[in-house]
C-alpha cells in the first residue's frame, strides 16, 4: 500500500523527504513537489503521511489486496498531542473516527539526559540488559536481572495449532 | 537611475509601438501557455472531479453566501499573505517575490503604454516602483535559490544543480537582475548586451509557461479555495475532524483522552516542527 502525493496540496516543504526511513520520498524535478520514487519499496510506515503539514500524502491499497474506494487518513497533531484516524469503508455506510493520545508528556521533556548518568561498569557492559530497560517489563520485580520465562510464570507451550 | 524611466530612454532606438507589441505578445503567450498547461495536465478536469467527489461525501451544504465568504478569505489569507506555507522563511521570501513581480510587471506595462515616447515626462513614482519591484524580486528570489529551496535544504543538492522545475525561478531572477543592470548601464555598449539578456530571459519567462511552474499563480488559489470548501461542507478530504479535546462530548466519545491527558490538556509543544527538515 504505497504512499502517493496530492500535487495540488503539496508545497514542496521537504518534511517527507527528511523523515522517510526508506529514503524514497523525493522532490520531483519538473514540479518541485514531493513524490514516492519507488512505491514497491514503501513499507507503509506512515511517517511521511503523519509528517506532512498539509496532509498532502495518502496511502493507496493495491487493488487485489485492499478494496478500492475505501479511505484511511490520519492527522497527527503534535501540539494537541493526539493522533486521529478516519476510516471510511468503500460501501460508504461505515465512516468513523478514532482519537488517541500520542504522548502524555510535552515534546522534548522526556529525553534521557545521558550525560548526567555515570559511565557503565564492566558488569553492566557484559549484561544482557539494555542501559535503560523499560520499567514496565518488570525485570527487577523479583530481584536483580530476573528474566520472566514461561517456566518462571508456570506456563508451558502446547503442541499443535490452536486458537 | 531609480527615478529614470528606462523605456523613455530606449524609445530613441526602439519605437514605442514595438515595445507595446512585445508586451501584448507576452500577455497572449501567458494566456495561451496557461490554457495549454490546463489542457495538458488536465488540472481543470481534476479540480471539478475532486469538487464533485467532495460534494458527495459532504455532511452539510454550503450556501452561495458562505462560498463567497470563503473566496474572500482565500484571497485575503492564502493569496495576499501566502498563508499556506508552513515554513515562515519561505512565506516571507514568497511575499517579496510575489509583490516584487506584481510591482515590476504592472509598472513596466504602465511605463511602456503611458510614457515610452521620446520626450515623455514620467512621474517619478513609476520608475521608483519599477526598480523597487525588481529589487524585491531579487531579494526574495535569491534567498529562495541559495537558501530555502527544498532541493538544497531537504535533498542536499548543490545550488548549481539545474532541473526543469528551476526554469520559472531562474528566468524570473534573470529577468529582474538583467533589468536592473540594463537600467544602470543604459547608454553604453554593455547596456545593450544586458538589454538583450533582459529580453531573452523575459521571453523565456512568459513564453515558457507550458514547461515551467508559472501557472501555479492561477491554480494555487483555486486549490486553496477548494480546501476551504471541503472543510466547510464537512467532507474534509476524508481527513478526521478537528477535535476540541476540552469538549465533554469528545471526551465521552474517546475516554483515553481525559484518562491520560486530563480534561484540559496543555499545548504539548511543536513536535516535529521544532527543527527544519534538513537532516540529509
Amino acid at each position: 500500500m504505497p504512499t502517493f502525493v496530492y500535487m495540488t496540496r503539496c508545497d514542496g516543504c521537504g518534511q517527507c523527504v527528511d523523515i522517510c526511513p526508506s529514503d524514497i520520498m523525493h522532490i520531483d524535478k519538473t514540479l518541485r513537489r514531493a513524490y514516492n520514487i519507488e512505491p514497491n519499496m514503501c513499507w507503509e510506515c506512515y511517517s511521511c503521511v503523519k509528517a506532512c503539514p498539509h496532509h498532502a500524502i495518502d496511502v493507496r491499497g493495491y487493488a487485489d489486496f485492499a478494496p478500492l474506494g475505501h479511505s484511511v487518513r490520519v492527522v497527527r497533531d503534535e501540539e494537541k498531542g493526539t493522533i486521529a484516524w478516519r476510516i471510511k469503508f468503500r460501501n460508504g455506510k461505515k465512516d468513523f473516527d478514532l482519537l488517541a493520545p500520542i504522548t502524555t508528556k510535552p515534546w522534548g521533556t522526556a529525553i534521557p539526559q545521558l550525560s548526567n548518568e555515570s559511565a557503565p561498569d564492566d558488569s553492566m557492559r557484559n549484561s544482557h540488559l539494555l542501559y535503560n530497560e523499560p520499567k514496565y517489563i518488570q525485570l527487577d520485580k523479583d530481584g536483580k536481572d530476573s528474566l520472566h520465562t514461561l517456566e518462571s510464570n508456570k506456563l508451558s507451550l502446547k503442541a499443535g495449532v490452536y486458537y | 537611475m531609480f527615478t529614470i524611466n528606462p523605456f523613455t530612454e530606449l524609445a530613441a532606438s526602439i519605437p514605442s509601438s514595438v515595445m507595446q507589441a512585445y508586451v501584448v505578445l507576452m500577455f497572449f503567450l501567458v494566456v495561451g501557455g496557461t490554457l495549454l498547461d490546463t489542457i495538458h495536465k488536465k488540472s481543470a478536469r481534476y479540480f471539478f472531479e475532486n469538487a464533485k467527489k467532495a460534494q458527495e461525501s459532504a455532511s452539510r451544504s454550503v450556501s452561495s453566501g458562505e462560498k463567497a465568504s470563503l473566496a474572500i478569505q482565500t484571497v485575503t489569507s492564502e493569496v495576499l499573505t501566502s498563508s499556506e506555507f508552513a515554513n515562515p522563511k519561505r512565506r516571507i521570501s514568497h511575499l517579496f517575490t510575489m509583490y516584487g513581480f506584481i510591482l515590476f510587471v504592472a509598472t513596466t506595462a504602465i511605463m511602456i503604454f503611458g510614457y515610452s515616447n521620446v520626450g515623455d515626462t514620467t512621474p517619478g513614482i513609476w520608475p521608483i516602483l519599477w526598480h523597487l519591484g525588481a529589487l524585491m524580486l531579487c531579494f526574495g528570489g535569491y534567498w529562495f535559490w541559495f537558501g530555502i529551496r527544498v532541493d538544497l535544504a531537504a535533498e542536499g543538492n548543490p545550488w548549481y544543480r539545474f532541473v526543469r522545475a528551476d526554469m520559472f525561478i531562474l528566468s524570473l531572477l534573470a529577468t529582474c537582475t538583467f533589468a536592473l543592470i540594463w537600467s544602470a548601464t543604459q547608454g553604453s555598449t554593455a547596456g545593450w548586451l544586458f538589454f538583450a539578456l533582459f529580453i531573452l530571459s523575459s521571453t523565456i519567462l512568459f513564453g515558457g509557461v507550458l514547461w515551467s511552474k508559472f501557472a501555479h499563480m492561477f491554480f494555487k488559489p483555486a486549490a486553496a479555495y477548494q480546501k476551504r470548501v471541503t472543510k466547510a461542507d464537512g467532507s474534509r478530504e476524508n481527513l478526521p475532524a478537528d477535535f476540541d479535546l476540552t469538549d465533554s462530548a469528545v471526551q465521552k466519545q474517546f475516554p483515553d483522552i481525559p484518562e491520560y491527558m486530563g480534561t484540559n490538556p496543555p499545548n504539548m509543544g511543536l513536535g516535529i516542527k521544532r527543527e527544519s527538515p534538513n537532516h540529509y
